[in-house]
C-alpha cells in the first residue's frame, strides 16, 4: 500500500457529482468543494461507455492521439491535376462524406456530380449526365476521406480538377483539397450551369498550373502558421477565412508576378483569390486532414478523427475502429438565409469541412470570430459559451490555436466519443447551407451539429473492440 | 405584391448583419421576401433569381447595400423604413456576460481544479463506475453514496483503486469521517484514536455516536460499502482502510463492523486484522468467527463492540448502563406482537439476530405495500427495515424523509395487536432536521387510548449534532416513548417485554 495514508493526512479538497445535499454540506463547513454540473450519459451507451473507459488502452491511446494532433505540421508543397495525385481515372468521381450512392444522394450532390460529368466531357447536357449517374455507367463514387483528400460542401473531385497538396513532415503524411471556386453558383453548392462549368476550365487551365509555378517557386508554405494568424485575426478556420485568404495571397504574390505568365492571367488569378474570401478554407481543411489522420487506427483509442456529411448522411471516423463509418441522418443548419431563400429551401448538412471542428477550429474557435457569431442571432457571449462547451468534450488544447479572448487559451483540441456521450453535449459546426435543389447553388449559413447516432454507434463498436488484442 | 429596392451607396456591413435585418423583416405580414446584400456581381444574380432586383439595384455597384423587398405596398414602405432604422443603429451587446473569466461549472470530474483528492459521488447507479472511474484516474479517493452499482463494476472500481493506492468508498456508502470530516451521514464525534472501518453505515453512527457518549472520540471512520466484504469484492476497500488505519498514527484502536462476510472474505480480513499491530475489534453482526490472536477481540453486537473499542482506548473499564426494568408495563399491553419500524437496516439486522433466538418467527416484510396506503402489519412479529428498496423506490430514505415510517408507525400503535414498537431516530449531517419531532405526534397521540403499546425509541447521535442528541430524546419521552441507549439495548428490553408476555398469555 503506497499512497492511501496521505488521505488521511492531507486537506481535503472535494469534487462532487450527483446529488447537491452532498456539495452544500460540504459548503456549510468551509470545505474546498467544486461540484460538478453532472448529466446523466447519452441514454442507452451506459453499458458500452463502462467497457471503453474500462479500456486499459485508452488512455495510453488517447495520449499518443493528442501528441500526434499537436506535433502535426502543415505545409503547402505543390498544385497538382487530381488525375496525377489521387490516381482517378476518367469515371471517377470523390465526393465529400460517407459513401454515397447516386439513387440516396441529394440535391446538391446530385447537381455537383452533374456539373463534374459536364467538366470532364463525360456528357453534353444534364439530362444525360443524370442518366449515366443513375446507369452507374462506367461511373465511380467514393469519399474524399479514403483518398486522404477532403472537399468542402459536395467536395466533389473530377480528375481534371487542380489539387492542393499539403505535407506533414513530422507525422510524414500528405492530404489534398480542391481550389475553392468562390461563393454565389458554384459546384460545390450544386450548381452546375455554363458559368460554373467555365469557371472550372479556368480553373484548371489557368489558376491551377499558375498557383503550381508560384508554389514550386516559392517552396514549401506554413499553412499551420497562417492558421494560427488568422485565428488572432477573428477568422475560425471555416466561415470565415479572410486573413487566412489575404496571408496566403501576401505569401505567393511575388512568385506569381515572376511566374513569367502573362500579367493578364496573374491579375486574373489574384483578382479572383482576393475576391473570395474563402480561399483559404481549402487549406485549413487539408491542414486539418493531415492533423486528424495522424492521430487515426490507435487501438483503444476513443478520438473522433473525422466528422464529415454528404448531404444525406452525416459520417464520423474515430481513431480505434479504424475507417469504419458511424452514420446518422444529416441535419438541417440553423441559421439565416441569402436572398428570399428560406428554411424549406436548405439542404441538411454536407461537406468534409467540419474537419475544420474535428481539428479545432470553425465552432469550437467561435470565441476568436465574434463576427459571425450572429449567423444563428447569436452573441458574442454565446460564442464564448460554445468554445468553452468544445473543452467539454476535447481531450486537450492546440497551443499552436490560441483564441485571444479566452487569454490565448489553446483550442480545443481531440473531440473524445466517451466525453460527448457522457456530458450529451455534441460538437458544434459552423457550415454554409446549400439549396436542396441540384443547381441552386448557396442559400445561407449557419449552425448544425452531428446527430447523436455517430457517437451511440462508435462506442458501440469500440465496446466490441475492447479486449482485441491488435 | 410588388418589389422594391433601396440603394444605400457607400455603406458597408458584414452579410451576417445583413442576414439578420432580413430575417427580422421577413415574417411580418405583408411582406413576402427581404433581402439585404452588398451589391456586389454574385449577390445581384442572386437577387435577380429570387425576383428580387429591380432597376435601382441593378445600377448598384459592390461598395453599395440593396435593400430588397417584396410585399403588399403599405407592408413595404414599413419595412424599408425599418431596415433604414436598423441599419443606422449601432450594435451592442445584449448582456453583461461576456466577459471571458466568467467560467460555467464543470460538466465532468475532470474538468474540477488541480489538487482535488476526493470525489464524492451520488449520481444514479449505474452512472456511478463511470464516474469514480475518472477521478480514481485522475488520483482521486472515492465516495460512492450511489447505490445499485452493479457488483463487477465495484470490483473493477476497487482494482484500479488498489493498483493507485486509492480507496473506494462505496457503493452503497452511507457514512465517512475523514480526518473530522463527515461525507454523506455522519456525526458529530469528538476526535480520538478509535479507527471505524465498516460495510454497514448505521453500524458505523452507532458505534461512534456510543464511543462518544464514552468519551472516546474516533480517528477516521470509514465506509467501505454494503458490499465489500461479498465473496465477489473479497473486502477490497476494508483491507485497503485496514492497511492506511494500520499505518496512521493517530489511530491505536481499530474497529472493523460488517454482516456476515463471504466465509473466506472473513477469513482474510481477519488474517490482516492480526497482522496490523494494533488492537482490532470485530463485529461481524452474526457471523461465528473467532478471533485469530490476543490483539483482536471479536464483539457481538454493536453495542459490545463499542465498549470493547472503549475500553481499549482507555485502557479501564466502561461502567455497563443499566436498561430500564419495563416488567410492570407488562401486564397493560393489549397485544403480543413485536413491531420493529427501522430506518438503519443493520438495526433490523441486530434486532433479528437478538431477538429470534427468543421470539420464535419474526416476519421482515409486509404484503401488498403501496405508499400512501395504510399498511397492513402481520399476525406476527415484525421488523422491517425501512430503507429496503421496496420502501424507498420513488421516495426518499427514511432517515431523510419521515413520511414512509410515520404511516407505519401510525399502523403499528393503532393496532391492537401491538404489544412493542421500537423506532431508531438517526441524527446527524445528512440526516432530517427533526427526524424526532415528526414522529412525536403520532407516538403522543396513541399514548393516551387503553389499547396503546409500548414505544421503545433510541436516538444515534450526539450533543453536537445539529439535532442534538438530548432535546431529539426528550421529544420522544414527552411523546409517551421510553428511549433506550443504543440498538442492542432496544432489542434486549423488546426482547424482555415480550418473552414476559408470551409466558403470561
Amino acid at each position: 500500500m503506497t499512497s492511501t495514508s496521505p488521505l488521511l493526512s492531507e486537506e481535503p479538497r472535494v469534487v462532487t457529482a450527483g446529488v447537491e445535499l452532498f456539495a452544500d454540506a460540504l459548503a456549510a463547513q468551509a470545505v474546498p468543494t467544486t461540484q460538478v454540473d453532472w448529466r446523466p450519459p447519452v441514454a442507452g451507451t451506459e453499458a458500452d461507455l463502462a467497457v471503453v473507459m474500462g479500456d486499459p488502452r485508452r488512455a495510453a491511446s488517447n495520449r499518443t492521439a493528442l501528441e500526434r494532433m499537436l506535433r502535426s505540421t502543415a505545409e503547402l508543397v505543390d498544385v497538382r491535376p487530381a488525375a496525377e495525385v489521387l490516381g482517378l481515372q476518367r469515371g471517377q468521381f470523390l465526393h465529400a462524406g460517407p459513401p454515397i450512392t447516386w439513387e440516396r444522394a441529394s440535391g446538391p450532390m446530385r447537381g455537383a456530380l452533374v456539373g463534374a460529368l459536364l467538366f470532364e466531357g463525360l456528357a453534353s447536357t444534364a439530362e444525360e449526365a443524370e442518366a449515366r449517374l443513375v446507369a452507374g455507367d462506367g461511373i465511380g463514387l467514393e469519399p474524399c476521406h479514403r483518398r486522404g483528400a477532403v472537399g468542402p460542401m459536395a467536395g466533389v473531385v473530377s480528375p481534371s480538377m487542380w489539387m492542393f497538396e499539403l505535407r506533414d513532415e513530422v507525422n510524414g503524411g500528405t492530404a489534398w483539397c480542391s481550389l475553392n471556386e468562390g461563393l454565389g453558383k458554384v459546384l460545390r453548392y450544386g450548381a452546375y450551369s455554363a458559368e460554373v462549368i467555365d469557371r472550372l476550365r479556368w480553373m484548371t487551365d489557368v489558376l491551377g498550373p499558375l498557383l503550381q509555378v508560384a508554389v514550386r517557386r516559392h517552396g514549401p508554405i506554413d499553412v499551420k502558421g497562417i492558421v494560427a494568424q488568422m485565428v488572432q485575426m477573428g477568422d475560425e478556420g471555416h466561415n470565415r477565412n479572410r486573413a487566412g485568404t489575404l496571408l496566403l495571397l501576401r505569401e505567393l504574390l511575388p512568385d506569381l508576378i515572376e511566374s513569367g505568365s502573362p500579367s493578364r492571367e496573374v491579375a486574373e488569378a489574384v483578382r479572383f483569390v482576393s475576391g473570395n474570401d474563402h480561399f483559404f478554407l481549402n487549406l485549413v481543411m487539408p491542414a486539418g486532414k493531415l492533423q486528424t489522420a495522424a492521430a487515426a487506427g490507435l487501438p483503444g483509442s476513443t478520438v473522433v478523427t473525422t466528422m464529415a456529411r454528404n448531404g444525406t448522411d452525416f459520417g464520423i471516423q474515430v481513431s480505434g475502429t479504424g475507417d469504419q463509418w458511424f452514420t446518422g441522418p444529416a441535419q438541417v443548419p440553423e441559421g439565416l438565409f441569402l436572398g428570399g431563400y428560406g428554411p424549406d429551401d436548405a439542404n441538411p448538412d454536407i461537406g468534409d469541412s467540419a474537419i475544420t471542428e474535428t481539428m479545432g477550429l470553425g465552432g469550437f474557435v467561435m470565441a476568436a470570430a465574434p463576427a459571425i457569431v450572429r449567423f444563428v442571432g447569436g452573441s458574442v457571449p454565446d460564442a464564448l459559451r460554445t468554445s468553452r462547451l468544445m473543452y467539454e468534450i476535447t481531450l486537450g488544447e492546440n497551443p499552436a490555436y490560441a483564441v485571444p479572448i479566452l487569454e490565448f487559451r489553446g483550442a480545443p483540441t481531440g473531440i473524445d466519443v466517451t466525453r460527448v456521450l457522457r456530458t450529451g453535449i455534441l460538437p458544434q459546426i459552423n457550415t454554409g447551407m446549400a439549396g436542396a435543389v441540384a443547381g441552386t447553388g448557396q442559400v445561407g449559413a449557419g449552425l448544425v451539429q452531428p446527430p447523436m447516432e455517430c457517437f451511440t454507434g462508435a462506442i458501440a463498436a469500440l465496446a466490441a473492440a475492447v479486449g482485441d488484442d491488435d | 405584391m410588388s418589389v422594391r429596392n433601396v440603394v444605400h451607396e457607400n455603406l458597408y456591413f458584414d452579410s451576417v448583419a445583413l442576414m439578420r435585418v432580413a430575417a427580422s423583416l421577413d415574417d411580418r405580414p405583408g411582406i413576402e421576401a427581404v433581402s439585404l446584400v452588398m451589391a456586389t456581381d454574385a449577390n445581384r444574380d442572386v437577387l435577380s433569381d429570387a425576383g428580387l432586383l429591380t432597376d435601382e439595384g441593378r445600377a448598384a455597384g459592390p461598395n453599395d447595400l440593396i435593400v430588397a423587398v417584396r410585399g403588399n405596398e403599405a407592408a413595404l414602405v414599413e419595412a424599408l423604413s425599418d431596415a433604414d432604422a436598423a441599419l443606422s443603429q449601432p450594435w451592442s451587446p445584449t448582456d453583461g456576460t461576456a466577459s471571458p473569466s466568467h467560467a460555467a461549472s464543470p460538466r465532468r470530474l475532470v474538468g474540477a481544479p488541480e489538487g482535488a483528492n476526493l470525489a464524492l459521488i451520488s449520481t444514479p447507479g449505474r452512472y456511478a463506475a463511470a464516474e469514480a472511474l475518472k477521478a480514481l484516474r485522475h488520483g482521486m479517493h472515492v465516495f460512492i453514496f450511489s447505490d445499485n452499482v452493479p457488483v463487477q463494476q465495484e470490483v473493477m472500481l476497487k482494482q484500479e483503486a488498489h493498483q493507485r493506492g486509492l480507496l473506494v468508498m462505496g457503493a452503497d456508502c452511507g457514512t465517512t469521517i475523514l480526518n473530522g470530516l463527515p461525507l454523506g451521514f455522519a456525526n458529530a464525534v469528538r476526535r480520538g484514536d478509535v479507527g471505524l472501518i465498516g460495510a454497514s453505515g448505521t453500524g458505523l453512527q452507532q458505534i461512534s455516536t456510543l464511543l462518544d457518549s464514552m468519551g472516546v472520540g474516533i480517528s477516521q471512520l470509514i465506509g467501505v460499502g454494503s458490499h465489500d466484504l461479498s465473496a465477489e469484492v473479497g473486502g477490497l476497500s476494508m483491507l485497503t482502510a485496514l492497511d492506511a488505519l494500520a499505518e496512521d498514527p493517530s489511530t491505536n484502536v481499530i474497529v472493523l463492523v460488517s454482516k456476515p462476510p463471504a466465509p473466506a472474505v472473513a477469513g482474510e480480513v481477519l488474517a490482516r486484522a492480526a497482522a496490523a499491530g494494533k488492537s482490532v475489534v470485530v463485529s461481524f453482526l452474526g457471523s461465528d468467527v473467532r478471533a485469530p490472536a490476543p490483539q483482536v477481540v471479536v464483539a457481538s453486537d454493536l453495542r459490545e463492540a463499542a465498549r470493547a473499542a472503549a475500553r481499549l482506548s482507555l485502557g479501564a473499564d466502561v461502567p455497563a448502563v443499566e436498561a430500564p426494568d419495563l416488567s410492570p408495563l407488562v401486564d397493560t399491553l393489549p397485544g403480543r406482537w413485536l413491531r420493529a419500524l427501522y430506518a438503519g437496516g443493520t438495526f433490523a439486522y441486530e434486532a433479528e439476530l437478538l431477538l429470534r433466538p427468543v421470539l420464535g418467527a419474526i416476519s421482515s416484510r409486509v404484503e401488498r405495500y403501496a405508499p400512501g396506503r395504510v399498511p397492513r402489519l402481520p399476525d406476527s412479529h415484525l421488523v422491517l427495515d425501512l430503507g429496503d428498496d421496496v420502501f424507498t423506490s420513488g421516495r426518499p430514505h427514511p432517515m431523510i424523509d419521515p413520511a414512509t415510517r410515520i404511516e407505519f408507525l401510525r399502523a403499528a400503535v393503532r393496532d391492537p395487536a401491538s404489544a412493542v414498537v421500537v423506532v431508531d431516530i438517526v441524527i446527524g449531517h445528512g440526516a432530517a432536521e427533526d427526524p424526532a419531532g415528526a414522529l412525536a405526534p403520532v407516538i403522543a397521540e396513541a399514548a393516551g387510548s387503553p389499547t396503546a403499546p409500548l414505544v421503545l425509541a433510541f436516538v444515534v447521535g450526539t450533543g453536537h449534532d445539529p439535532q442534538n442528541l438530548g432535546e431529539q430524546e426528550q421529544l420522544l419521552r414527552d411523546a409517551g416513548a421510553v428511549v433506550v441507549d443504543d440498538s442492542t439495548t432496544a432489542a434486549e428490553v423488546a426482547g424482555d417485554v415480550l418473552t414476559k408476555i408470551g409466558a403470561t398469555r
